[in-house]
């Protein structure tokens, strides 16, 4: 694990500093087994992430299920502390902060979470779910919490008559709104939204994503927006950093990533999602990755997608030296030579069109 | 209600034998509220070689009706209509004529493989035991069979993973291995419930791409049911939509796709991020959530949440039947249906005013009593008057009407 925990991922440029800056994240979760429950190893969910949020905008964190966007999004806000690496927010370091400077700063930093049904208690009602981060952060008193509920169901479009009622009594996305006016009661600077609309039926999906975008508008907020559906992504975010097996393997601004993808995994990728155009849909051609996702626990040396690669493969059955896939894991870094100004980690980046 | 569309001999679309033919199909489940309409008068042809995809949200049916041609839902109660499987009626059949269709004839593939595999018998072992129930083989034959059936979905080193168990297989290749059941006895139709929504994209694509191959193989018919228009307009030759129950709209994919003629089959489209949209594109959600199915609102199911409705008029009165609209068999269940030919995913997106309408989402969930809220709903009428497109004639203070859906005793109750 350690060649992994001190590889030189990529160092963020000096200048004037984000709100939100991560370094080498590092989450190791150990594994347990024999009689006396021993770690017999590590699964690396996140190994070694850095990535940077800006006051206002949304960084998407895209990757197929096991590539570690939730635990990074977890590490992001200290819910879980990291193996190695730092998080910064506003300049200080979060991931060692403790107790009640914690709690103060946690002020700044909420989460909405993937399933409506299950982060919400169903044993209180909407009221109370919502005043309890004004109470313990704020200490308001009854009427000024009752107002500010108020206000907070406004702005996420429920009425305010719905702070007496239970999470049972309102549909997916109704109760998706509820989680989202819990995460904006403190007036935080950001939100991190993990898999926010994957539950929700498309119809129902546009209006949260909408009500997503205004609020970021009227309020300054910014999102990391943690999703597998990349065409919400695309729709939302200004920044996309596209994650597998734990690292991020490509990212940069919206638009470069979608059209014009550096990594053969971003690339597959996008090739592999469905367009609801018939005539598109029929003609285009896909890349299809050949096996599963290696075990996290036992990543391959190298590039970790070295194993499914089909740019590999066609420089292999080119007689092109592929060594440098096997023994060395390429960098998050801009290649010249690649057709991309974004940082790509592949020895081989090479801009390919794909959507 | 639905007027049942003629049967047909061979399909319109591309000659062929019609396989299955479900004419004007009630069914539902009694629960202590009521009974629960889940497929209420549903019709349609699937000719052998083309894909009918059923689209629709969760709650629509779409389900439902799968599960009521293979009778697989015990508690499903069967109120009219008639399932004929070339040319017999599956519902009357009896069950041992229904279980010799079952699995050799029509053979389902389901959403989760792991809950559709049997977790304490051997892949190779369950795959096989679909030749040996249905064509006689012994052990040895069923087993090179299975072994041949895991090598054509693309399983790589069959023989060794004929023996293994299903937890040892990744979720692709169980789905595949269910994939490899479904069509060891060369079914005419294959029924996919979902078949990709479990699987991650780079997952979902290997899979589609053998369903695409395996149709080519065996020539058999295929049901796609999915709620995911990309999947569908990559599959399917012809699309059914449902919604609350209903077939709403029925046509061949170019046709539904773009030359959409129902309001809710347009709404579907324009709430949908897309991949290769710029991502400045505003979506147009869908108001408000879907009916409950055991009191269904007055007229068409979908008025309550239609910016094409007329309240008060026919939309709120007159349930529409599925009728030609176009074409040769393009059907859609909407009076105003011709209007829409004028109106684009494109053309609805700008006309909306999104962000007038994000304050909108405060219609009832499913099965609960209205909440009255005279002020809410004056404030989502004047979002709507601003934020509907001129195509809609509906006044200001008709909105009232809205937040009613669901109150009406159903009519249908009666007839059970």
């Amino acid at each position: 694990m350690s060649d992994v925990a001190t590889a030189p991922v990529d160092a963020p440029p000096d200048d004037a500093a984000p709100l939100l800056r991560a370094t080498d994240l590092v989450k190791d979760f150990p594994i347990r087994g024999g009689v006396f429950s021993r770690t017999v190893g590590y699964v690396s969910a996140v190994a070694g992430v850095s990535l940077e949020v800006d006051e206002g905008e949304t960084l998407g964190l895209v990757g197929e299920s096991g590539c570690g966007k939730s635990t990074t999004g977890r590490l992001l806000l200290n819910l879980i502390p990291p193996t190695a690496g730092e998080v910064l927010f506003d300049g200080q370091p979060i991931s060692r902060m403790r107790g009640k400077r914690l709690s103060r700063m946690r002020q700044r930093f909420q989460i909405v979470f993937q399933d409506p049904y299950a982060s919400l208690n169903p044993r209180m009602t909407v009221g109370a779910t919502l005043s309890e981060p004004l109470k313990v952060h704020l200490g308001l008193d009854q009427q000024a919490v009752d107002e500010r509920i108020a206000d907070l169901l406004r702005t996420v479009g429920l009425s305010p008559e719905h702070m007496n009622r239970y999470p049972h009594e309102f549909s997916g996305g109704q109760r998706q709104r509820i989680g989202i006016a819990r995460a904006l009661a403190l007036d935080p600077d950001l939100i991190v939204l993990d898999e926010p609309v994957s539950a929700l039926d498309v119809s129902i999906q546009a209006g949260v994503v909408n009500l997503l975008q205004r609020l970021q508008d009227e309020l300054g907020l910014a999102y990391v927006f943690i999703a597998h559906d990349l065409s919400v992504v695309r729709h939302i975010s200004d920044r996309v950093a596209v994650m597998y097996l734990g690292k991020i393997v490509e990212r940069g601004d919206r638009k470069p990533i979608y059209e014009n993808p550096g990594h053969p995994y971003t690339q597959a990728l996008l090739s592999a999602i469905p367009l609801p155009d018939p005539e598109r849909e029929k003609t285009r051609t896909r890349i299809i990755l050949t096996g599963d996702v290696p075990s996290p626990a036992n990543p391959p040396s190298g590039c970790r997608f070295r194993t499914r690669c089909w740019r590999k493969r066609e420089l292999d059955e080119a007689g092109t030296d592929t060594s440098a896939c096997v023994e060395q894991e390429p960098l998050l870094q801009i290649r010249q030579s690649s057709g991309v100004d974004h940082p790509v980690a592949c020895h081989f980046a090479k801009a390919v069109a794909v959507v | 209600m639905v007027d049942a569309p003629a049967t047909y001999a061979a399909s319109p679309l591309t000659g062929n034998e019609v396989l299955l033919s479900m004419r004007g199909l009630r069914a539902g489940f009694a629960t202590d509220d009521g009974f629960v309409r889940a497929v209420d008068g549903v019709s349609f042809d699937v000719a052998r070689g083309e894909v009918l995809a059923i689209v629709g949200e969760s709650g629509s049916g779409k389900s439902v009706t799968a599960m009521a041609i293979l009778d697989l839902q015990p508690t499903l109660e069967i109120a009219e209509g008639e399932i004929l499987w070339k040319g017999r009626d599956l519902l009357t059949m009896s069950e041992n004529g229904r279980r010799a269709v079952r699995g050799k004839e029509i053979a389902m593939i389901f959403q989760d493989p792991l809950t559709a595999l049997n977790p304490v018998h051997t892949v190779g072992r369950q795959i096989g035991e679909m030749a040996r129930i249905h064509e006689g083989l012994d052990r040895q034959e069923a087993r090179a069979r299975a072994i041949e059936m895991l090598d054509l979905v693309g399983i790589p080193e069959a023989r060794t993973r004929a023996d293994m168990y299903p937890h040892e297989f990744s979720g692709g290749m169980r789905q595949r291995a269910m994939i490899a059941m479904a069509i060891t006895c060369k079914p005419d139709l294959l029924i996919a419930d979902e078949p990709t929504t479990a699987l991650d994209v780079t997952v979902q694509a290997q899979v589609l791409e053998v369903l695409l191959d395996i149709k080519d193989e065996i020539d058999s018919a295929i049901i796609l049911i999915t709620h995911d228009l990309g999947v569908v307009a990559g599959l399917s030759d012809r699309v059914m939509v449902m919604y609350a129950g209903r077939a709403i709209e029925t046509g061949t994919t170019h046709e539904i796709f773009y030359e959409t003629r129902h309001p809710y089959t347009l709404g579907l489209l324009a709430s949908l991020p897309r991949l290769d949209d710029v991502g400045d594109e505003p979506l147009v959600p869908i108001v408000g959530s879907p009916p409950s199915l055991i009191r269904k609102p007055s007229g068409c199911s979908f008025h309550p949440r239609c910016r094409f409705a007329r309240v008060p008029g026919n939309c709120e009165t007159d349930d529409p039947a599925l009728r030609l609209v176009a074409g040769d068999d393009h059907q859609a269940a909407c009076h105003y249906a011709e209007e829409l030919a004028d109106v684009s995913v494109e053309s609805l997106r700008t006309a909306v005013d999104v962000t007038a309408e994000t304050a909108l989402d405060l219609a009832l969930p499913r099965d609960r009593e209205p909440i009255e809220d005279a002020a809410v709903v004056e404030d989502v009428a004047v979002a709507e008057a601003t934020a509907h497109p001129g195509v809609t004639d509906r006044a200001e203070g008709q909105i009232d009407q809205w937040p009613a859906t669901g109150q009406r005793p159903d009519d249908g109750e009666a007839n059970r």
